[in-house]
């Protein structure tokens, strides 16, 4: 069990090593975006001197690499700025006591509901793709296997703002079952919550469950011609308990690996789906930022986004060691 | 005694390319209740599919194309598949070749033990777990207690493949299949396996199809014996019958014990400095250390055959001689002067002269590049050839291993067969025209025949070219017919050496002793005089000490 332990910290300590070189990256590469927040925010009225003012109030006359060790000091104390554009500039001359909001503030309840979205459709996809996908590698080359083949493969192929029409159309307008529209606030019961986020899940659903789906077929067909499992078969087990008993277990690190991704996937890239189900995420603000070069929170957001890449892998990793016998009980 | 398995008129056809090829051409087999047979017959003899349709069972992409299976009364080929998967693994159990890859590493071998019985509806999970180490126990399984509930890879060959065994009788069959269970063995683990499979399937009186292209081993187990070549019968009799009389040409080829044997040659000079000089060379894959102290010599013109079992150092030895392990003590001498230890600091020239032949000719050759490719990238990197005058070289190298060039140099790999892709290694290794070839295990895969050729070749080439051989083996037949000086390792060290005819004379070191007086010989009654002569305990004793 040592080795394994041993096995996360260093994985643990890679992904901090990434996560710092990524914050390199994204502060050199949002700072060659072009224009300035405060020639942005001023407009018709950027004069000389305001712009000028706006950028000392906001620090941003100071050299880059002096901005990025305050950013990244403030990030390691948990204290990711205040947000640009939330700041009362009508007073930015004088005081500015109390009325700016943090970028934690403002992004705090947008990622709880991206949570809560990726949380649901990841309860819905994650079973689903990995039952049919056995079921396709069991009844595979079948009537049953094509379909599910088809069917994913096209819901995959087609834009994602299109599937989010159609299930509107069925859904939504044909059979009122669920609201169109996910207006989520803050002190919903959670029976309503989960109802009006269930169109844009089931959108999610659809456009990430090809991927683990297909991967869960592939990876248990490729064991098919194992010994063991001609053994399994040899000693009259039934078709079903083959798959299930004898190659799902040896299969699970890829699909893991897979799941991981496409669970990433709907935490950083559900931007569209957000808007056309007017959902308040993390995606919206994040576009919303980048549109008016609110640089902290474009940096927090692209900072949030690369941890969750980084620790849905390292959770792949850990899990894959796990599901192998031959790691977790060195001989 | 009743006839338990009848088969008639089978043929089985398998699909390469898209077209059905015949594999086995109508044979009739039965079994009586409680009766051996053995199947033997060299690689592509059909002897595992003929096995496996005993079971009514066919691989992917093979089928039974004609005739009938009766199991018991039960036909199997017309039974639905509930009824068969109700027969297998209950009343027809399977061991595979290799216990190591067939047990599914994700599982405790006591749940796979467990779970045909309990599937089948024989015996509850408690009941059938006692009973699973009750056999464990039987078949002398070192800590039968405890060693079932580990998994795969934490138990070594010899007692999986013993487990695999106990698995089988899990639900008490009335017939085994045995497909080559002893094969990937060392000699002295496979006679531990052979007499607890004997035992067992005496004690339950369970009937057996025993597979192998080993005659020595069949002469062991088997009540009759069905010699097969190219899916084909050759002949059937009763095993002593058998062996004391073959009426067919092909089966006297099989059963004439090997005639190829060089004679001694005389003693080397004292002072003549060797080729390579291993000289108390210690090493270690990162902490686990590997050889401890080892030294030999070998001269000009030689061959030295190092032997042991798997985990010996043998290769690890080699893979010292050839850089890619530098010793953590010792040198290696080529010529009298000292190689550096890491093969990247050995210039072209010392990385010339001693080249390798490897096990595996299938995976040591690229499947992708042509035979005149293959033999051509040595002779360029070393030779400095390109154009015809490679083409030329080439030719003539394949001339030297038989193979015509012109109908060689621009085929695939895999359109070759065992023994010829074997002899486009040993090509390989003669492209960098060195002084001494590392040969590992390089008839160990080929059948008898094919590999009493790549003997013969070598023994050829050595006389020819005046090469010398570092010959790994665990086949001491092998050793015996090519060696002129043999080494013998155990556990990293090594235990004897000297000339080929004093080391196959007693007195020997009690390990050379254990070592040769395992390897099976062909009278039916060796096996029971060899457990009578070192005592029955004493196997399982040599069990127990090998777990360590």
């Amino acid at each position: 069990m040592n080795s394994v332990l041993k096995i996360i910290a260093q994985r643990l300590a890679l992904g901090l090593l990434t996560l710092f070189i990524v914050s390199i990256v994204i502060f050199t590469a949002v700072n060659l975006l072009p224009g300035d927040f405060a020639e942005a925010i001023l407009g018709q009225g950027a004069t000389p001197e305001a712009v000028e003012s706006i950028r000392r109030d906001l620090r941003l006359d100071q050299p880059p690499i002096t901005r990025y060790l305050e950013w990244l000091g403030g990030a390691v104390r948990g204290d990711l700025g205040n947000s640009f554009a939330q700041a009362n500039f009508a007073s930015f001359v004088g005081d500015d006591s109390g009325t700016r909001t943090t970028v934690a503030q403002q992004i705090a309840p947008r990622f709880a509901n991206t949570m809560f979205l990726a949380g649901v459709t990841a309860a819905i996809a994650v079973p689903l793709s990995v039952g049919l996908g056995v079921l396709a590698a069991l009844y595979r080359e079948t009537v049953f296997d094509r379909f599910t083949n088809i069917f994913t493969l096209s819901s995959i192929s087609s834009p994602e703002f299109f599937l989010a029409y159609v299930l509107i159309l069925f859904l939504a307008v044909l059979n009122p079952l669920l609201p169109s529209l996910s207006n989520i606030y803050e002190g919903m019961g959670f029976g309503e919550r989960l109802q009006k986020t269930l169109l844009p899940a089931l959108t999610l659903t659809l456009v990430v469950m090809a991927h683990m789906m297909r991967m869960t077929r592939a990876a248990i067909i490729n064991l098919l011609a194992s010994p063991y499992i001609e053994m399994a078969r040899l000693k009259g087990m039934s078709p079903m308990r083959v798959i299930v008993r004898h190659a799902l277990p040896n299969a699970l690190a890829p699909i893991i690996n897979v799941i991981a991704l496409n669970l990433a996937y709907l935490i950083t890239g559900v931007v569209v789906v957000e808007v056309v189900f007017v959902y308040p995420g993390i995606g919206q603000l994040f576009v919303d930022s980048v549109k008016i070069r609110d640089i902290p929170v474009v940096q927090a957001c692209c900072l949030i986004f690369a941890s969750a890449y980084i620790l849905l892998n390292l959770t792949a990793d850990i899990l894959s060691i796990v599901s192998n016998p031959r790691l977790r009980h060195p001989k | 005694m009743t006839d338990l398995v009848v088969m008639r008129d089978i043929e089985i056809e398998g699909r390469s390319d898209e077209v059905w090829m015949p594999i086995i051409k109508g044979i009739d087999l039965t079994l009586k209740k409680g009766e051996v047979l053995g199947l033997i017959g060299e690689s592509g003899a059909g002897k595992s599919t003929l096995g496996l349709a005993a079971m009514g069972f066919a691989r992917d992409g093979v089928r039974i194309s004609g005739g009938s299976v009766e199991f018991d009364g039960i036909d199997l080929l017309a039974a639905s598949a509930d009824v068969k998967r109700g027969l297998l693994g209950k009343r027809i159990a399977y061991v595979a070749q290799s216990a190591a890859a067939s047990f599914n590493p994700a599982h405790k071998l006591i749940d796979q033990h467990t779970e045909g019985p309990t599937q089948h509806g024989v015996m509850s999970k408690s009941e059938s777990e006692m009973d699973g180490i009750e056999l464990y126990r039987k078949l002398r399984l070192p800590n039968p207690d405890e060693i079932g509930f580990r998994y795969p890879h934490q138990v070594s060959g010899g007692q999986l493949q013993r487990a695999m065994t106990a698995m089988a009788m899990s639900c008490r069959p009335d017939l085994i299949i045995f497909d080559e269970p002893t094969t990937a063995l060392d000699v002295t683990t496979q006679i531990e396996v052979l007499a607890s499979i004997r035992d067992i399937v005496e004690e339950y009186d369970t009937a057996a199809i025993y597979i192998t292209h080993d005659l020595a081993v069949v002469a062991q187990m088997a009540d009759r014996i069905k010699v097969l070549l190219k899916g084909d019968e050759v002949e059937e009799n009763e095993t002593r019958e058998m062996l004391s009389h073959p009426k067919e040409d092909y089966t006297k080829s099989l059963w004439a014990v090997r005639e190829f044997k060089r004679p001694q040659k005389p003693a080397v000079h004292t002072d003549a400095t060797p080729v390579v000089s291993v000289q108390h060379v210690t090493a270690a894959y990162g902490k686990v250390p590997v050889l401890h102290d080892i030294s030999f010599d070998i001269h000009a013109g030689r061959t030295v055959a190092v032997v042991g079992e798997s985990g010996s150092g043998k290769s690890t030895a080699a893979r010292c001689i050839t850089g890619l392990l530098p010793p953590s003590e010792g040198v290696i001498e080529f010529d009298g002067e000292a190689l550096p230890g890491n093969y990247r600091q050995r210039n072209k020239m010392q990385l010339r002269q001693a080249q390798m032949i490897y096990q595996m000719a299938d995976t040591a050759l690229n499947p992708r590049k042509t035979i005149g490719e293959i033999i051509g990238r040595p002779v360029q990197f070393y030779m400095g050839l390109t154009g015809r005058e490679k083409r030329k070289r080439v030719e003539e190298l394949l001339e030297q291993i038989e193979l015509p060039g012109s109908q060689y140099i621009d085929r695939l790999p895999s359109e070759l067969s065992g023994g010829q892709k074997q002899r486009i290694g040993i090509a390989r290794a003669l492209a960098a025209e060195p002084k001494f070839i590392i040969c590992d295990e390089v008839t160990s895969a080929l059948d008898q025949l094919v590999a009493e050729g790549i003997l013969r070749l070598l023994a050829q080439l050595q006389d020819e070219l005046g090469l010398s051989y570092m010959f790994i083996t665990h086949d001491l037949a092998t050793v015996r017919s090519i060696a002129d000086e043999v080494v013998v390792m155990k556990d990293g060290q090594v235990v004897e050496q000297g000339p080929k005819d004093e080391m196959f004379t007693p007195p020997h070191h009690p390990y050379t002793d254990l070592l040769l007086s395992s390897v099976p010989e062909m009278d039916p009654d060796w096996l029971t005089n060899l457990l009578a002569e070192r005592g029955v305990d004493n196997i399982g004793d040599a069990a127990v000490g090998k777990m360590d």
